[in-house]
C-alpha cells in the first residue's frame, strides 16, 4: 500500500452526493429524495484534523458515513490513499477498513453490553485476521493503557464504566489496527464538561503519537476551534465555508458562519448585554425540498434577488479560505487576510 | 451544618424571597445502598430573578428541582428539609395540595420535549388540558388561550399548528410548545431543566432569548438547570454549583465567573474551550470521574479529583467542608484558607483561563 508523503491529500472528495429516496404508496414508487449531502468537494491532508460543523440535519453525519463507506454515495467520488473507494463492494472494501476507522457519538449504544472490554477491543484483530506479536490479550492491554484505562479491566463489561471511560474503550477499539484516517462523529458531545476536556486532550495526544488524520464531525464551535486545523461549515448538504481554523474564527466570511458563532453563549455575565447577537429566525428548511439557489437565503439578512436565482459557487477568496456566498462578509482591516 | 443554617437563617429574614429551599435532602434507598442524590442544598429566589444550578451528570441538580415540583411523591425517595413557596411549605404538604400548585404556581420545562409530550395527543390538546385543570373555562376559551400562547412563544401560524401532533414539530418548535404549556397558567416559578441541551446553537439562542423575554413580561422566578456554563452566564443572576449532591459554591453570576473560589468551579471553567479567549494548546481537564453517589468519598467529595489537597492536609479526606460565606453573598464549601485560595487563583488558575 502506498504511503503518501506528509502534506499530501490522504482523502479527497469531489461532487459527493447522497440522496435518500422517499417512497410512497403500495408499489413504493419514488416521490422525492432527501438531499442529505448535495455536492461536497474537499480534501484532507495527512496528519491534519479537519472538522465538519453544522446544525442537525445539515448532512454532516451522512458525510461521515459516506467517507467510511457505511453508505453508498449517489454521485461523486471518494479517493482514499490513492484508491477510488466510491463504489467498492463490501468485500473489496474490507481490507481498506483497517485504514479508515470511526469513533461514534454515543458511548452507550456503540459498545455491545454482552461483550467484555477485551472482546470489544480485540474484535478488529479477529475480523481482520491480524496476527499480534504477543497475542491478542497483550495487544488489547497495551491499547487500554494507551487510552488511559487500567489494563486489568480487560474482563469487565461496558456497564461497569462511566461515559468517559466507555468513550475511551471505543477509541481503543478504533486504534487497534493503527488506522491512517479516523472519522469521529461527535466524539465528545455526550460527555460531561470535565470529561470532554480529557477526551479532547487524549485525541490530540494520540494524533501526535500515532500520526493520525482526523475528520471530526461536531456541532460545538468552541470544541471545534480547539481541535481542528481546518473547518468546513455545512448547511443543508452543501459546504458554505471551508477555511483554516485561525482564519475562520478570526474572520468568518459566510453570513451563516457569522450567525453560528454569534449564537455561541459566552461564559461572561458582565458582557451579556453588550453582545451584538445575530438572531437567525426559524428553523433549517427541510432537505426534502431545499430552497433554490443559495440554500441559506430564507434565513439570511443579506439576501438579495440574486441569492434566490443563482447558486453561489464555493470560491477561494483568500488563500485557503473558500466561501460560497454572493455577498461575503468583509475581512476586518485589523486582521491580515489569509 | 452551621453554614447552611446560617444561610437559611438569613433567608428567613427576607420576606421578599418567593422560593426558599432549606437543607433539602433527597435520598433513595436501593439494593446497593443509600443513594444521597441531594444532600443538604439550600437556596432562595425572588420574583423576577434567575438562579442557575450547574453540575455534571449525577450531581443532583435535576433531582433537587423535581423535589421542588413535588414530583418524587409516590416513589421511593426520602425527602427532608424545607421548601417554602410563597409562604407555603411543600415538603410536608399533601400530594393533592402540591398538585394544585404544580402548573398553576410552578411549572417545569423538560430537557427532551419529544419524550415529555404525549405523542398521541395534539400539542393544543395538551396545553388545553393543563389550562382547564386549573381554570374553570369552556373548551373554546382554553383553545383560544392555547393559540395565544403558541403565538407568544413564536410558533408560526398558531391557529393551524395547534392541531398538530408533537412529531410534526421540529425540535426547536417542540421546545417552544413545551414552554407555552408551562406558561399556560402564568406560573410564578418556572424551572427549566436543561432546556436547550438537545437544540442547535442558533435555536438555543432563540429559546434563551424567549425565556428572558417571558421572564421580564411575567416577572416570574426562574431556575435554570444546566451543565453548560455559557448558558448560565447568559441567563442567571445567581449560580449554585453542585457536586455529588452537595452545593460547593453559591454566589452571584458575576462573582462566580470573575472570581470563582472553589477548585471544582475552577476545574469546570478550565475544562471548557472558549470562543471569547485566545485558543489554548491544551484544555485543563479535571482528572478522574465524578463519584458514585452510593460510595461518596469521605470528607470533601471532590478531594480525589482536587489538585490542591496538599495545601490543606488531612482535613479534605476526613471532614466534610461546610458552605461558608467567603465574601458578601458568596459561599463556598472548601477547606482551603482564604489566603491560599487567593494565591492559587491569582498565580495558577486565572492566567490559564
Amino acid at each position: 500500500m502506498s504511503t503518501p508523503e506528509p502534506g499530501g491529500a490522504l482523502l479527497s472528495v469531489s461532487g459527493l452526493r447522497k440522496h435518500f429516496p422517499v417512497r410512497r404508496g403500495l408499489i413504493r414508487h419514488t416521490v422525492g429524495a432527501v438531499k442529505a449531502v448535495d455536492g461536497l468537494d474537499f480534501a484532507v491532508t495527512t496528519g491534519e484534523t479537519m472538522a465538519l460543523v453544522g446544525e442537525s440535519g445539515c448532512g454532516k453525519t451522512t458525510t461521515g458515513r459516506l467517507l467510511t463507506r457505511l453508505l453508498e454515495p449517489t454521485a461523486g467520488s471518494i479517493v482514499f490513499d490513492g484508491h477510488d473507494i466510491t463504489h467498492l463492494s463490501q468485500s473489496r472494501m474490507r481490507p481498506l477498513r483497517r485504514d479508515i476507522q470511526m469513533i461514534f457519538q454515543d458511548p452507550y449504544s456503540s459498545l455491545n453490553p454482552r461483550h467484555t472490554v477485551g472482546t470489544i477491543v480485540g474484535a478488529p484483530y479477529r475480523l481482520q485476521k491480524v496476527r499480534t506479536e504477543h497475542g491478542v490479550k497483550r495487544a488489547v492491554q497495551e491499547l487500554l493503557e494507551l487510552v488511559g484505562l487500567n489494563p486489568e479491566h480487560y474482563n469487565r463489561y461496558p456497564h461497569e464504566f462511566s461515559g468517559g471511560q466507555r468513550q475511551r474503550i471505543g477509541i481503543a477499539r478504533t486504534l487497534a489496527l493503527r488506522p491512517k484516517l479516523i472519522v469521529a462523529d461527535e466524539p465528545v458531545s455526550a460527555l460531561d464538561v470535565s470529561i470532554q476536556a480529557q477526551v479532547i486532550n487524549l485525541l490530540a495526544d494520540l494524533q501526535d503519537e500515532l500520526e493520525l488524520t482526523y475528520v471530526v464531525i461536531a456541532h460545538d464551535l468552541s470544541v471545534v476551534r480547539h481541535i481542528a486545523d481546518r473547518v468546513a461549515v455545512m448547511y443543508l448538504g452543501t459546504l458554505v465555508e471551508l477555511a483554516d481554523r485561525d482564519s475562520l474564527y478570526a474572520a468568518p466570511r459566510h453570513p451563516y458562519t457569522v450567525a453560528l458563532m454569534s449564537a455561541v453563549p459566552i461564559p461572561e455575565p458582565s458582557r451579556r448585554l453588550q453582545r451584538d447577537r445575530i438572531r437567525l429566525t426559524g428553523d433549517v428548511p427541510s432537505p426534502l425540498n431545499p430552497p433554490p439557489a443559495c440554500r441559506f437565503h430564507t434565513r439570511c439578512w443579506k439576501a438579495q434577488p440574486v441569492c434566490r436565482q443563482t447558486e453561489p459557487p464555493l470560491v477561494e477568496l483568500t488563500p485557503g479560505h473558500q466561501v460560497a456566498c454572493h455577498f461575503p462578509e468583509d475581512v476586518p482591516p485589523a486582521t491580515p487576510a489569509g | 451544618m452551621t453554614g447552611t443554617e446560617d444561610m437559611a437563617g438569613t433567608a428567613r429574614d427576607r420576606p421578599e424571597d418567593f422560593l426558599t429551599v432549606r437543607d433539602l435532602r433527597v435520598h433513595f434507598p436501593t439494593d446497593d445502598g443509600l443513594v444521597r442524590a441531594v444532600d443538604g442544598v439550600s437556596f432562595r429566589l425572588q420574583r423576577g430573578r434567575t438562579l442557575g444550578i450547574v453540575g455534571e451528570s449525577g450531581s443532583g441538580k435535576s433531582v433537587a428541582s423535581l423535589a421542588v415540583m413535588g414530583l418524587h411523591s409516590g416513589g421511593p425517595a426520602r425527602i427532608s428539609g424545607e421548601i417554602w413557596l410563597d409562604g407555603e411549605e411543600l415538603v410536608g404538604a399533601s400530594a393533592e395540595r402540591v398538585r394544585r400548585l404544580r402548573g398553576a404556581k410552578m411549572a417545569m420545562i423538560f430537557q427532551d420535549p419529544l419524550s415529555a409530550m404525549h405523542p398521541f395527543y395534539t400539542v393544543g390538546a395538551q396545553i388545553i388540558e393543563a389550562y382547564r385543570i386549573h381554570n374553570d373555562v369552556r373548551r373554546s376559551v382554553a383553545r383560544a388561550h392555547a393559540i395565544d400562547l403558541l403565538a407568544r412563544v413564536g410558533i408560526p401560524e398558531p391557529a393551524s399548528r395547534v392541531d398538530d401532533y408533537p412529531h410534526q414539530f421540529s425540535g426547536g418548535m417542540r421546545q417552544r410548545a413545551m414552554i407555552a404549556m408551562a406558561l399556560s397558567c402564568d406560573p410564578e416559578l418556572l424551572i427549566a431543566d436543561e432546556p436547550t441541551t438537545a437544540l442547535d446553537v442558533t435555536v438555543q439562542a432563540q429559546i434563551l432569548d424567549l425565556i428572558r423575554e417571558l421572564q421580564a413580561e411575567f416577572h416570574s422566578a426562574v431556575i435554570i438547570i444546566t451543565h453548560d456554563l455559557g448558558v448560565v452566564a447568559e441567563l442567571a443572576d445567581d449560580v449554585l454549583v453542585m457536586y455529588a449532591g452537595k452545593p460547593v459554591e453559591y454566589g452571584s453570576a458575576t462573582d462566580l465567573f470573575d472570581l470563582p473560589q472553589h477548585p471544582y468551579t475552577w476545574g469546570l471553567l478550565g475544562s471548557m474551550p472558549r470562543l471569547d479567549r485566545d485558543r489554548s494548546e491544551r484544555l485543563l481537564p479535571i482528572p478522574g470521574t465524578p463519584p458514585s453517589l452510593i460510595t461518596v468519598p469521605p470528607g470533601c467529595a471532590f478531594h480525589p479529583r482536587c489538585g490542591h489537597t496538599d495545601a490543606v492536609g488531612t482535613a479534605c479526606r476526613e471532614k466534610v467542608p461546610e458552605l461558608t460565606e467567603v465574601a458578601p453573598e458568596h459561599r463556598i464549601a472548601c477547606h482551603l484558607g482564604a489566603a491560599q485560595r487567593e494565591r492559587i487563583w491569582r498565580t495558577e488558575i486565572a492566567p490559564k483561563l
